[in-house]
């Protein structure tokens, strides 16, 4: 976690699997190409999006706002918290 | 509950029908109008636009007669007691928006001043001729609740009745005038407020967390709420369960629709009126409704002068139908006449009734006009001699 | 980029637009790639933002597919009959003026069907805030030609093609009279969440278009791939223009798209029209009509 701290802000994402449809606006449009689709299917058999690394994410819930199907937003870490 | 007094025209006046209907819905309470011009029902909402803006009403003509029998929807939906005004061809572009009130289970009132059809017809001239579309005119099934005045006195009466009707069971109420009726002028006279009663709206009053917008009480009609009260309800015109959400299965429509019937049809004791003149031990029952009642007065009188028991059922309510009186009757009278400006309608339902057991004499009428009297009384004779 | 920071604990424990949804009736019905999930994503955090008590706040829609957005949201939600949820609002705007009424629907639900309630309730400038799904295409019903379709892109009713001139909403909107007129697509969230709120807080008729995709009906059928392909579309091929004259922004077979706030004016709406009128022909007499 050490590249974080030259980071202004950083993020992360909360998926909700199972409600993935897998469209891929998410990963298509996320602004630091934070995510990829998963090699995994979900129940419904489309691929959700993971993190290619955390440390890409900054939290701007760009993809929160794509997701048509409410399976995928951002939030943004407070830095000493990533430094612990 | 009673009415409120503000605009409740007490006294007595000289009033055609369509007027009459007017101030029969502000004294109910009704404070949204939403409506469409056409002959012969326009008179209802010019007096209604007159009216309403010092009684704290809305009046909005809308762009067609669809329109105006959803807007009226939303409006219950706000708070507000509401009705729309039309005829026969208004009344046809209205018939998906009955079905939606019934499904809904939105309280308000259609006022249906009959006209000569089909089509266009002949606008300025009486017809009975709505009256299976009235019970029938929506897709599906549903039940509804329709009233027939035969003066300006009762479509001022009925209009107050259509409106705590409508309340009371949750259902679409249609006022199914004709021409005759709306346009005939007679004394009305308006009680006082506080003798006028006005069902209040099914408001629900239980803790919020437990109300279920479509759970029904005892008599199968669920309490209601308004928009803004913070229950956060779904209205769907799709089948739905008691939550109001969309559910799509046999199961939900054999829990739903059934309920929607038989919220008239088990309380129908309780809503039918009807008024009986000499029927008790009469051989032939002039079974008439709206104007045609009043026409056919003299063609008994001449058949009574004659010797011939001559009853005169008269419906009031005509959906749901009387079938109980009319099952009654059929096991003691020789024979039943009903006259109607249409080619046979409400016929159906006193055949249907009557079981074969007596004969039923149709006196139709195209429409134009109403019946000559002396048509009625050839039928009484001649349904006597079994013709 | 803002340079606030949060915690965890703070921003973890719920999907921001959950709590605008009604969670129990998830998963929603619309298909892979399809936009309208999007527009509602957005709409929630306009809602978020835009100070509304959301108890006084209702949702009237049609029927079609964005028809269902009445139904997954948690507000006081209609779900009418095709084609009319405008004048179903305007009952409900009348009745109660203190709701803030909006109206969710498709292209052919607002503008084919519904078409003469749309200019009626524009040109009388009834207070709420119509926000019009246009996928160009019927969807719930099998991919039938709209007034939105686009001359040459076919559906299973205009299988060789569509030749009839399709609507310019903003146009149409702005001509009957709207106060507020902005197109965005499914693309722009940032904007479309700015648009939503800007309309939310405009007193009179307020019209959002929002381009989205069909993936399932209009652009398989049309070749142009799926919906994140028609995404990718919008975004390089929209240009922002605001305030540019709407008759310039009719909408071609996936030609260049103009987006922005069109229109932003001021006119007096409906209640406030009728109580003025009426004060002054009645004077003290009239009570101003409050709902």
């Amino acid at each position: 976690m050490t590249t974080t701290q030259e980071k202004k802000v950083s993020g992360s994402v909360v998926i909700t699997v199972e409600r993935c449809k897998g469209c891929g606006f998410c990963v298509e449009f996320c602004p630091t190409e934070a995510l990829k689709l998963s090699e995994q299917y979900n129940a419904k058999g489309y691929h959700p999006p993971v993190l290619v690394s955390q440390e890409l994410c900054n939290g701007c819930d760009m993809c929160g706002l794509l997701c048509p199907d409410f399976a995928i937003y951002g939030f943004r870490i407070k830095k000493d918290k990533i430094k612990e | 509950m009673k009415a409120d007094p503000k605009g409740v025209l007490t006294g007595s006046h000289f009033l055609d029908g369509d007027h009459a209907c007017s101030e029969g819905a502000i004294a109910a309470g009704c404070r949204f109008v939403a409506g469409y011009p056409i002959t012969p029902s326009t008179e209802v909402v010019e007096r209604i636009a007159e009216r309403f803006p010092l009684v704290g009403g809305v009046f909005i003509q809308m762009e067609d007669e669809i329109a105006s029998s959803i807007a009226i929807q939303g409006a219950v939906w706000g708070g507000k007691k509401a009705m729309t005004v039309t005829s026969g061809p208004g009344f046809s572009l209205m018939m998906e928006h009955i079905g939606l009130a019934a499904m809904t289970e939105t309280p308000c009132v259609f006022i249906n001043v009959q006209r000569a059809g089909p089509s266009t017809g002949l606008p300025t001239q009486p017809a009975q001729g709505d009256m299976m579309q009235a019970r029938w005119g929506s897709h599906g099934d549903y039940g509804i609740i329709a009233l027939c005045p035969n003066s300006p006195q009762e479509s001022f009466d009925l209009t107050i009745k259509a409106f705590n009707l409508s309340e009371q069971y949750r259902v679409p109420v249609l006022l199914m005038l004709d021409e005759c009726v709306g346009h005939m002028t007679e004394r009305v006279v308006i009680p006082n407020a506080d003798e006028i009663e006005a069902y209040p709206r099914r408001f629900y009053n239980g803790p919020k967390e437990d109300y279920l917008p479509f759970k029904p009480d005892a008599d199968l009609v669920p309490p209601i709420i308004k928009a803004g009260d913070g229950y956060r309800i779904h209205v769907t015109g799709l089948t739905h369960n008691e939550k109001g959400y969309p559910v799509m299965s046999p199961a939900a429509q054999a829990k739903l629709i059934p309920r929607l019937v038989n919220k008239i049809r088990l309380n129908a004791d309780k809503i039918i009126e009807y008024r009986e003149d000499q029927v008790e031990g009469a051989d032939v029952v002039v079974v008439s409704y709206g104007i045609t009642s009043r026409v056919a007065i003299p063609a008994i009188e001449q058949a009574r002068k004659e010797g011939i028991k001559v009853g005169h059922l008269r419906l009031i309510v005509v959906w749901p139908f009387p079938e109980k009186k009319i099952k009654e009757l059929a096991g003691k009278i020789k024979s039943f006449v009903v006259p109607e400006i249409n080619l046979g309608q409400m016929v159906l339902e006193v055949e249907r009734n009557a079981y074969g057991k007596v004969p039923v004499k149709l006196v139709p009428h195209a429409g134009g006009t109403v019946h000559n009297p002396k048509d009625i009384y050839n039928a009484i004779i001649s349904s006597l001699k079994g013709e | 980029m803002q340079d606030e920071i949060y915690t965890i604990e703070e921003t973890m424990p719920i999907n921001p637009v959950e709590s605008y949804l009604r969670m129990d009736r998830m998963p929603h019905i619309w298909c892979s790639g399809c936009g309208i999930g999007t527009t509602v994503n957005c709409f929630g955090r306009a809602l978020e933002t835009s100070g509304l008590d959301l108890d006084k706040v209702s949702i009237v829609s049609g029927i079609g597919c964005t028809g269902r957005v009445a139904g997954y949201l948690n507000l006081d939600s209609f779900h009418t009959t095709h084609g009319r949820p405008i004048p179903f609002a305007t009952g409900l705007k009348l009745a109660n003026p203190e709701l803030k009424v909006v109206v969710y629907s498709g292209d052919g639900d607002l503008l084919a069907i519904g078409g003469n309630h749309f200019i009626h309730a524009a040109r009388r400038n009834l207070d709420m805030t119509i926000i019009c799904v246009n996928n160009f295409i019927y969807g719930m019903t099998g991919g039938q030609v709209a007034p939105t379709t686009p001359i040459s892109a076919t559906a299973t009713t205009a299988p060789h093609g569509n030749f009839e001139q399709p609507f310019n909403l903003p146009y149409l909107a702005e001509s009957c009279g709207a106060v507020y007129v902005a197109r965005w697509t499914a693309y722009h969230v940032r904007h479309l969440t700015k648009a939503m709120k800007e309309a939310l807080g405009k007193k009179g008729f307020s019209f959002i278009e929002v381009l989205a995709p069909c993936p399932t009906l209009y652009s398989r059928r049309n070749k142009l791939g799926d919906g994140l392909d028609q995404m990718m579309f919008y975004k390089e091929n929209s240009e922002i223009k605001h305030g540019v004259d709407t008759k310039t922004v009719s909408l071609d077979f996936q030609g260049k798209i103009i987006v922005g706030k069109f229109v932003d004016r001021e006119r007096p709406e409906y209640l406030e029209l009728m109580n003025k009128h009426y004060q002054k022909k009645f004077g003290d007499k009239y009570t101003p009509y409050k709902g």
